[in-house]
């Protein structure tokens, strides 16, 4: 099945499993969905925070961190649906633009989690281009699986913000769920920081 | 008055807006993000020219409550500034600041309650306090100048020591009548 241009399409658990392999130091932000059960389904860590709603807030969030934490690699995963729903986000990052941000958008071109609708990225909005629009220059597809290192290798060299749009194909793997407690990810995610559980 | 380290915040009331950066400045606060709004200008003027702090500028006000959480998570402190109108695009962000149990603090100008020209402020106006308590904001108002750094300084407190999510609002008849015909 192809992804939302017709492209070749990628698995999405083997290109975040081979993603996440090659950034063990990397602060992750997942947006809801799909994204988080790929990051998830690739090994649980501290330093992973799942979002399971706030819609559109995954790169604002991710762009808060990274932000706060200069020195660590800050990516945020999150799927074409979840980025749509805060294009602005794309504008605000384009402004600020930190060094040590890169953000991976995970596009099938439909809204997986409510019975595949197509989604705007498969009706013609092209998310690389707005990217580049907003200012990101760093902004590029993703279609081969070997390509997770290249865009591994702008996370850990922490050079300047990145906008990577991975076309995925549309089939859905089993589900593998985080933990869904807040709370509980907020607290273990700064305590791995060495921020006081709060 | 003083500040939390003894110092003293400005007490000139008139100038409001300046002890309203000090007490931020003060309290640590390292993100200010904001959709512009005229009662905001000296903040976001104040913040832009300080060196220990970052300005974001916002397409939409729930883009805030998003970075202030992963400003959070990162170990700094933000603020977003917001007018009444703001409120309204932020709701299902703010379930983040629940969920999560996030500190959160807002500073929100008022429209909409106090000679208002335009009657689109009027709705969300009306709206913006309680459309924050349902959703689990601790609301302050201020009305009085000399009030301002003291409420502000106290809704800092919640947020950062207790960890609560906390809004202040400065009403409109604090920010002043806006003037509608430019000369």
């Amino acid at each position: 099945m192809s992804g939302a241009g017709g492209k070749a399409a990628l698995d999405r658990r083997a290109f975040v499993a081979k993603l996440m392999r090659s950034i063990p130091d990397a602060l992750v932000v997942t947006g809801l969905g799909s994204s988080a059960y790929d990051v998830f389904a690739a090994g649980d860590r501290d330093r992973n925070f799942y979002l399971w709603g706030a819609m559109g807030g995954a790169t604002p969030l991710g762009l808060g961190l990274a932000l706060a934490r200069p020195r660590d690699s800050v990516v945020v995963i999150t799927g074409d649906g979840e980025q749509l729903m805060g294009l602005g986000s794309l504008a605000t990052v384009g402004v600020q633009r930190p060094a040590n941000l890169t953000i991976v958008v995970l596009d099938n071109g439909h809204y997986g989690e409510t019975g595949m609708q197509p989604s705007h990225t498969r009706l013609g909005t092209d998310l690389v281009a707005v990217a580049k629009g907003c200012g990101i220059g760093d902004a590029f597809p993703v279609e081969r699986l070997e390509d997770a290192d290249a865009v591994a290798r702008r996370v850990n060299a922490r050079g300047g913000t990145a906008f990577a749009l991975v076309s995925i194909s549309a089939e859905e793997p089993p589900r593998a769920l985080p933990l869904r407690d807040g709370v509980h990810l907020k607290n273990r995610f700064r305590a791995q920081l060495g921020l006081a559980p709060f | 008055m003083t500040g939390v380290d003894g110092g003293a915040i400005a007490s000139d009331a008139a100038d409001w807006p300046e002890a309203l950066f000090q007490v931020l400045k003060r309290g640590g606060v390292r993100q200010v993000a904001y959709v512009p709004d005229a009662g905001h200008a000296h903040l976001i003027r104040r913040a832009q020219a300080d060196p220990e702090m970052r300005d974001v500028v916002l397409t939409t006000e729930e883009e805030g409550v998003a970075l202030a959480a992963g400003a959070w998570l990162g170990g700094e402190r933000a603020v977003l500034l917001m007018q009444s109108s703001g409120v309204g695009n932020c709701v299902n962000m703010f379930s983040l600041l629940q969920s999560c149990r996030f500190p959160f603090l807002a500073l929100v100008t008022m429209r909409g309650e106090y000679a208002e020209f335009n009657p689109w402020q009027g709705p969300m106006g009306r709206h913006a306090q309680g459309a924050m308590e349902l959703m689990g904001i601790a609301v302050h108002r201020v009305s009085d100048p000399a009030d301002v750094a003291e409420v502000a300084g106290a809704a800092l407190d919640a947020a950062f020591l207790a960890g609560e999510p906390v809004a202040v609002l400065l009403s409109q008849r604090l920010v002043g009548r806006k003037k509608w015909q430019r000369k």
